[in-house]
């Protein structure tokens, strides 16, 4: 479980997230919902370590980020992968080569047991004989394909993904959420998404946070949302948005 | 009053020690080093090439014109040539084309790697991104570049005898001779301490351009822009203090 306890960050002295307290649960889809500039990424960024926060604490099953030496951050590090909004796959190197990144880093595998395990994130996410391929040579749903396949090389325990339908068809965005949903129940996984697709909510989430303004205005699962959009006009003007959308 | 050089200078010497963080695998280092090398050493030898030996051409062809005095010996063709090769032409000329071809690529692709959230993926991994993005380059740089300053001087001075001795301007004995005459170990040192330092100045510089490079593609072609600016102006610069400091 990831969790957050009176998180702020500001830039300069434009403060972007204000006092936020949230939960994300262990083999869940936790989903970081609302309008663009709320302060969703900023969030996400915190909680992998590309922001620093200005106070607060991000607990990793109770491993407050924030408080650890290089070498424990390092650990932990190696326990989280991310799916970037534009998949961020290096684009100098193979598909085969972008997924064994990972292995050649912190592994201590052959070259053998690395490209065996590379077929195997490969035929994970339903994707053969692109090994050689670079990411230029291949679709835009590939390309998230091939990102979550680089996320999971090493045996995670916390995945982020951010906006991973971005840029997607519906019928690609669709087989992306089950793919991110199979993968995430069948490993344990403590997802978060970073998502304003409410199809995506109603497909696979599980623990829904709903930030606005950069302060986390709710909290719960999939059937309280329903409830909780008649309660709070700022959620059922974002959810009647997304849907117009 | 602006603050921006002391800024930029600050990150710059923060970046610079933030490299040496967290090393990586020796192995994966060793490869990038030899990627680096390859790409920086043998892909600009032919442009390294061609300007020297046109460069110690027209110095030949350039003095002769300027040697107007018949009791001045022909042999000092060959030793203005070989001499100014050697303190200026070779590093400074070959480093400032360097800082155009091995910069402005050092710049794009680091540039390109970070609004493409390339940068972020290391760093989310637990890489020491400038560790394994910029020292690789840096240290690939500070072997090639003395290296393709001695490839500099050595074409350019053939370049001159070659034109020389086709245009009938001096023999072969009056080059060698004239070339002889007053060479020092010392200025082949001098040389290659000023090929050390360009080779520093481009490789990083370039690289911090590239790493804190924001926005999208037109801020990728600025960067690049701003590093081979900057570098070619810290090269002038350097030329002469060092010129100051050493001769």
């Amino acid at each position: 479980m990831i969790e957050l306890k009176n998180v702020n960050k500001s830039f300069e002295d434009k403060q972007v997230l204000f006092d936020i307290n949230a939960q994300f649960l262990s083999g869940k889809n936790n989903l970081i919902i609302g309008a663009s500039g709320g302060g969703k990424s900023v969030m996400m960024k915190c909680m992998v370590g590309l922001l620093k926060p200005d106070s607060g604490q991000i607990e990793f099953d109770q491993r407050d980020m924030l408080s650890l030496d290089e070498q424990q951050l390092r650990e932990v590090r190696r326990e989280i992968g991310m799916l970037f909004q534009g998949t961020a796959l290096f684009d100098s190197l193979t598909v085969e080569q972008n997924i064994e990144f990972p292995l050649k880093m912190f592994s201590k595998m052959t070259p053998a047991q690395r490209r065996e395990r590379v077929n195997f994130c490969l035929k994970r996410v339903n994707l053969e004989n692109i090994n050689k391929k670079y990411p230029s040579e291949i679709s835009g749903g590939m390309k998230k394909r091939v990102g979550i396949a680089r996320a999971i090389a090493l045996d995670i325990k916390y995945l982020f993904c951010d906006e991973p339908n971005s840029g997607l068809d519906p019928i690609t965005s669709r087989l992306i959420d089950a793919l991110i949903d199979e993968i995430t129940k069948e490993y344990g996984i403590t997802n978060v998404i970073n998502s304003h697709d409410m199809k995506t909510v109603a497909d696979i989430g599980d623990h829904i946070i709903f930030v606005y303004k950069g302060q986390k205005w709710w909290e719960g699962n999939k059937t309280d949302l329903k409830h909780a959009q008649r309660e709070i006009k700022e959620l059922d003007n974002f959810i009647k948005a997304s849907y117009f959308e | 009053m602006n603050f921006s050089f002391f800024y930029h200078f600050g990150r710059y010497i923060m970046f610079l020690r933030s490299m040496l963080y967290k090393p990586e695998k020796f192995k994966v280092f060793m490869n990038r080093l030899f990627d680096e090398m390859n790409k920086i050493g043998i892909g600009s030898l032919p442009i390294v090439a061609i300007t020297s030996l046109f460069i110690g051409a027209v110095t030949t062809v350039q003095t002769a014109y300027q040697l107007v005095s018949g009791l001045i010996a022909k042999s000092v063709i060959g030793t203005i040539v070989s001499d100014s090769t050697m303190l200026e032409l070779g590093p400074t000329i070959t480093c400032l084309v360097l800082s155009g071809k091995v910069g402005a690529h050092i710049s794009s692709e680091i540039g390109n790697m970070r609004i493409s959230e390339q940068i972020d993926a290391l760093e989310v991994m637990g890489i020491n991104a400038p560790g394994y993005l910029a020292l690789p380059k840096i240290i690939a740089g500070l072997i090639m570049i003395p290296i393709l300053n001695i490839i500099a001087i050595t074409l350019s001075i053939y370049g001159g005898y070659m034109a020389g001795e086709l245009s009938g301007i001096l023999t072969h004995d009056q080059f060698i001779t004239g070339a002889r005459a007053t060479f020092k170990g010392f200025t082949l040192f001098f040389s290659m301490i000023k090929a050390f330092t360009f080779a520093f100045i481009i490789t990083s510089v370039s690289s911090y351009q590239g790493y804190y490079t924001q926005g999208g593609a037109l801020e990728v072609g600025e960067s690049s822009t701003k590093a081979v600016v900057y570098s070619s102006v810290l090269i002038l610069f350097f030329d002469y203090l060092l010129a100051e400091l050493l001769l």
